[in-house]
């Protein structure tokens, strides 16, 4: 019994040292503690809350609808930074690339007249360009001036949120007495049967099917299948292609880069360009998808900050993206649950995110906690 | 005399003894005992992974022993962290120095022991007071308030060296300190070995190098695949008696090469002038020209622009004027990419900073330069089964191990680092091949297959460019020997006709022109 004990300590320490998954599902784990310890000194049962969030994500197919909304721009915009961190730069941008994304989109959406299958690539390329090109900007600032790409792109950040605010007190922009922009044609609408589910026929036969009625009251549309590709494209570009060989051979080491005659302040700028033309794509995805304009906004609304710690969670791997931003659009949606079901404080959330990365990024720790475990097993 | 008479009436300050040292199924120590007295120099010899530095890192508690012990003045002690190696006087320089640059040198030797007055001010005087003052002592002067960044190689060694002492060190761990250092250098270091001892300091030489460990060490001991071989009485030996056990088996010292006759010029360097990182003039109006079916060897002291010369050929720095052509194409401040396509191949200086990218398989680095050419790559698309096939082609060729072309050039030894980039760099069929330092931190039997390279190169009618800091190297393996002295050629003489003295003058500026 002993043995197993101390055996099945061993296969935990492999698994949580050697395996970059195991370790990752542990820091999830050990994050969900925190916030529960949290939950339990303020007074609320922890397990309850996280059952209430467990619910809200999964028991209606509007949940997991809801869910996979929240998690496409996030998806995209971890796929932002973990493409930049790749290739050895930090891209704090990706915040201000998805408002300028989301800008270009609407604006897109709602000056150009085009027929419907037309018009939705063409607001998104357009998005993506621009979204690139401000990506691109922090590139060339720090190939051609030394300027470093994390100073560059929070200002960046700045210039497009009030970039953004400018525009919507812009005449020919803003709607008539409202603190928002026009909404794009209906041409550029990207949800799923939205006619159809106004339609006379549509309504009835909802009414009849209350599963597909549930489904289709949430603004569901293709960003997610999209971001996917996206996350399959991100893994091809830097893993099979020359392209990409070039990127991570800089990003690992620009000198040995430089050396082989690979020209290391165009790869920057590339590379900067490929990671705001995906934040930028998250910010059109969710205007074509979801809000179908832009409104006044305050502050940062943390897509792009969200990304960061998506891609760290997901170690910068393509695929990973995938699942932790899954993962962290089912915590934000479930989570703000558990504040009308219960009123414990949905901030818990950030706390349970925090503690996540956290524990990813201080992997010692945990391999402290484990060998001190094994040693003490080890003695007794 | 033997062993044990010679080392009868010596204080033992050190025992290590029986120290076993696995990693995994790895045995990396093998029942290895070392023992170290007071005043005196003990060598460790052993090639490249040889496990010479994982007793090293032991006695310093980086790693604890499987099993074995180690006792301190006759008292067993439990070394876990370098702290408490510190606390029992020991000191180690690595290889690498660990040294903040933008420091000067007195607040590297004082960081973490610094010397404060009331309030906890800092007392600059007194560090500096100090630092003069060991420096003094042990003969190993620095200019105490220069930056790191601006000194040479060698002068930041003295300061890690400074370092240990302050801190109270007793018992001094180099770990290949002369890899780095040019052959005046090495004088000085030795020197300096002699003054340390002189005051009653205790060395642990590691080394690979036999010349050195001849003339610096008292005691040597040799350790091969983990394995204790002897230990020997330096005076009672000489280079061959070391070579034979080290490797384990005899060991030619002499180059083997033909007499051939070079061709026409293929490279030429005309007026060239290249300015360093601080905007100040480091190669100066300097010609040179290479025939096929040559090499031709640089030599000269470090920082006397070498380092420039290189970066310049290659497109890695800019060329203020003159004119660098080869095959009559003229290649002045050409884009590395350019230059590479000229066929000129360069194995750099510093191979982990410019020759390898370590966090890419030793597949991925054979075509770091041919990444995007058929058959490793169409329309932009890598093809990853002719690059491994390739990869496994050369790593056969040039007997690189493990034979196993996905693991990561990190994992290599240096040796192994060092044939990537040869096989490489020589895969391309260049009619110019450069290569800088080939043999810095390389064991004896590696040495031995860079020079067979150089040669082969020679041999098939190419050109080859050779620089090194090991005087020995260059006069071994070129045809022609040219001396740099601040960025302008002083001299070139034939091989054949170099002696070591005329060349040491030239290097240091004294030679007639």
């Amino acid at each position: 019994m002993k043995l197993k004990m101390k055996e099945l300590r061993r296969a935990l320490y492999i698994f949580a040292t050697e395996k970059t998954v195991g370790f990752t599902l542990i820091s999830i784990f050990l994050g969900l503690v925190v916030g529960a310890l949290f939950l339990a000194v303020a007074g609320f049962n922890p397990f309850r809350a996280y059952w209430i969030m467990l619910q809200g994500i999964f028991a209606k197919p509007s949940y997991i609808s809801y869910t996979i909304i929240r998690a496409t721009p996030l998806i995209l915009t971890g796929l932002s930074i973990a493409f930049a961190f790749k290739t050895g730069l930090f891209n704090i941008g990706a915040e201000g690339q998805f408002i300028i994304g989301s800008v270009a989109a609407t604006a897109a959406g709602y000056f150009l007249h085009l027929p419907l299958l037309i018009h939705i690539p063409v607001v998104i390329i357009s998005a993506v360009l621009a979204a690139g090109i401000w990506g691109g900007l922090a590139g060339f600032f720090k190939a051609k001036f030394g300027v470093h790409e994390v100073i560059s792109t929070i200002m960046l950040n700045w210039v497009a949120l009030y970039f953004q605010n400018f525009l919507i007190y812009t005449k020919g922009f803003q709607k008539p007495g409202g603190e928002t922009s026009y909404s794009i044609q209906p041409t550029a609408n990207m949800m799923i049967l939205k006619t159809w589910k106004q339609s006379e026929a549509g309504r009835e036969w909802l009414l009849q099917h209350p599963f597909w009625k549930d489904l289709l009251r949430t603004p569901m549309n293709w960003g997610f299948v999209i971001a996917i590709l996206m996350a399959v494209l991100v893994w091809f570009i830097l893993n099979k292609t020359a392209l990409g060989f070039r990127l991570r051979a800089v990003g690992f080491n620009k000198f040995a880069a430089e050396y082989g005659g690979i020209n290391v302040n165009k790869n920057m700028i590339i590379s900067m360009f490929i990671a705001g033309a995906l934040a930028g794509l998250a910010g059109a995805l969710q205007v074509v998808g979801v809000s179908h304009k832009v409104t006044l906004i305050a502050a940062m609304e943390g897509y792009g900050f969200d990304g960061i710690a998506v891609a760290l969670i997901a170690n910068s791997n393509a695929m990973g993206c995938i699942l932790a931003g899954l993962l962290f659009g089912a915590l934000k949606y479930g989570g703000a649950k558990i504040q009308p079901f219960m009123q414990a404080p949905s901030e818990v959330v950030s706390i349970v995110i925090g503690s996540i990365v956290f524990f990813i990024s201080i992997p010692k720790l945990i391999k402290l906690i484990l060998t001190r475990k094994s040693k003490k097993g080890g003695t007794k | 005399m033997g062993y044990e008479n010679v080392t009868q009436s010596l204080t033992k300050i050190i025992e290590m003894k029986n120290i076993t040292k696995k990693f995994g199924d790895f045995v990396a120590n093998d029942s290895v005992n070392l023992d170290v007295f007071k005043g005196k120099v003990h060598a460790l010899l052993g090639e490249n992974g040889a496990g010479k530095s994982t007793l090293m890192n032991i006695l310093y508690g980086l790693y604890s022993p499987t099993s074995g012990e180690i006792l301190i003045n006759g008292k067993k002690v439990e070394i876990t962290n370098p702290n408490i190696a510190i606390e029992h006087g020991i000191g180690m320089v690595h290889q690498h120095f660990m040294l903040v640059k933008p420091f000067t040198v007195t607040q590297n030797i004082i960081l973490g022991q610094e010397p404060v007055s009331k309030m906890s001010v800092l007392n600059m005087k007194k560090a500096l007071k100090d630092v003069k003052e060991i420096s003094e002592r042990y003969g190993l002067y620095v200019d105490p308030n220069a930056k790191i960044e601006d000194i040479s190689v060698g002068m930041q060694q003295r300061v890690e060296i400074l370092k240990a002492l302050y801190r109270g060190a007793e018992i001094l761990i180099l770990d290949e300190p002369t890899a780095v250092l040019t052959p005046q250098e090495i004088v000085e270091l030795i020197q300096i070995i002699k003054n340390l001892t002189k005051e009653g300091k205790s060395i642990i030489l590691i080394s690979h190098k036999l010349k050195e460990i001849i003339d610096a060490a008292d005691f040597c001991l040799i350790i091969r695949r983990g394995k204790h071989i002897d230990t020997v009485v330096v005076p009672e030996t000489n280079e061959e008696g070391l070579a034979s056990k080290m490797v384990g088996r005899e060991v030619s010292f002499v180059v083997d090469k033909k007499v051939k006759v070079a061709g026409d010029e293929i490279f030429s360097i005309k007026d060239l002038v290249v300015k360093d990182n601080r905007d100040i003039v480091a190669v100066d109006k300097l010609n040179i020209s290479i025939k096929k079916g040559e090499i031709l060897g640089l030599a000269g002291i470090d920082g006397n622009g070498q380092t420039e010369l290189l970066e310049a050929i290659t497109g890695l720095r800019k060329v203020e004027s003159g004119e660098i052509k080869i095959n009559d194409n003229n290649i002045t401040n050409n884009t590395p990419f350019q230059v590479i396509n000229k066929k000129i191949s360069h194995i750099p200086e510093d191979r982990q900073k410019r020759g390898l990218v370590l966090d890419f398989d030793i597949s991925e680095n054979t075509i770091l330069e041919n990444y995007y050419k058929n058959p490793f790559a169409r329309k932009g698309i890598l093809n990853y089964n002719n690059i491994r096939v390739y990869a496994k082609e050369l790593i056969d060729k040039f007997d690189v191990r493990p034979k196993e072309e996905s693991k990561m050039a990190r994992t290599l030894s240096g040796g192994n680092q060092q044939k990537v980039i040869i096989a490489r760099e020589v895969s391309n069929d260049p009619d110019l091949l450069i290569a800088a330092q080939p043999t810095r931190g390389l064991d004896v039997g590696a040495i031995e297959f860079v020079h067979k390279s150089l040669i082969d190169q020679r041999d098939n009618d190419k050109a080859v460019f050779l620089i090194s800091f090991e005087l020995d190297e260059i006069m071994n393996v070129s045809d022609r020997i040219a001396v740099i002295y601040e960025g302008k050629i002083v001299g070139i003489v034939d091989a054949k006709d170099a002696e070591v003295e005329k060349l040491g003058l030239m290097m240091a500026g004294g030679g007639s022109k």
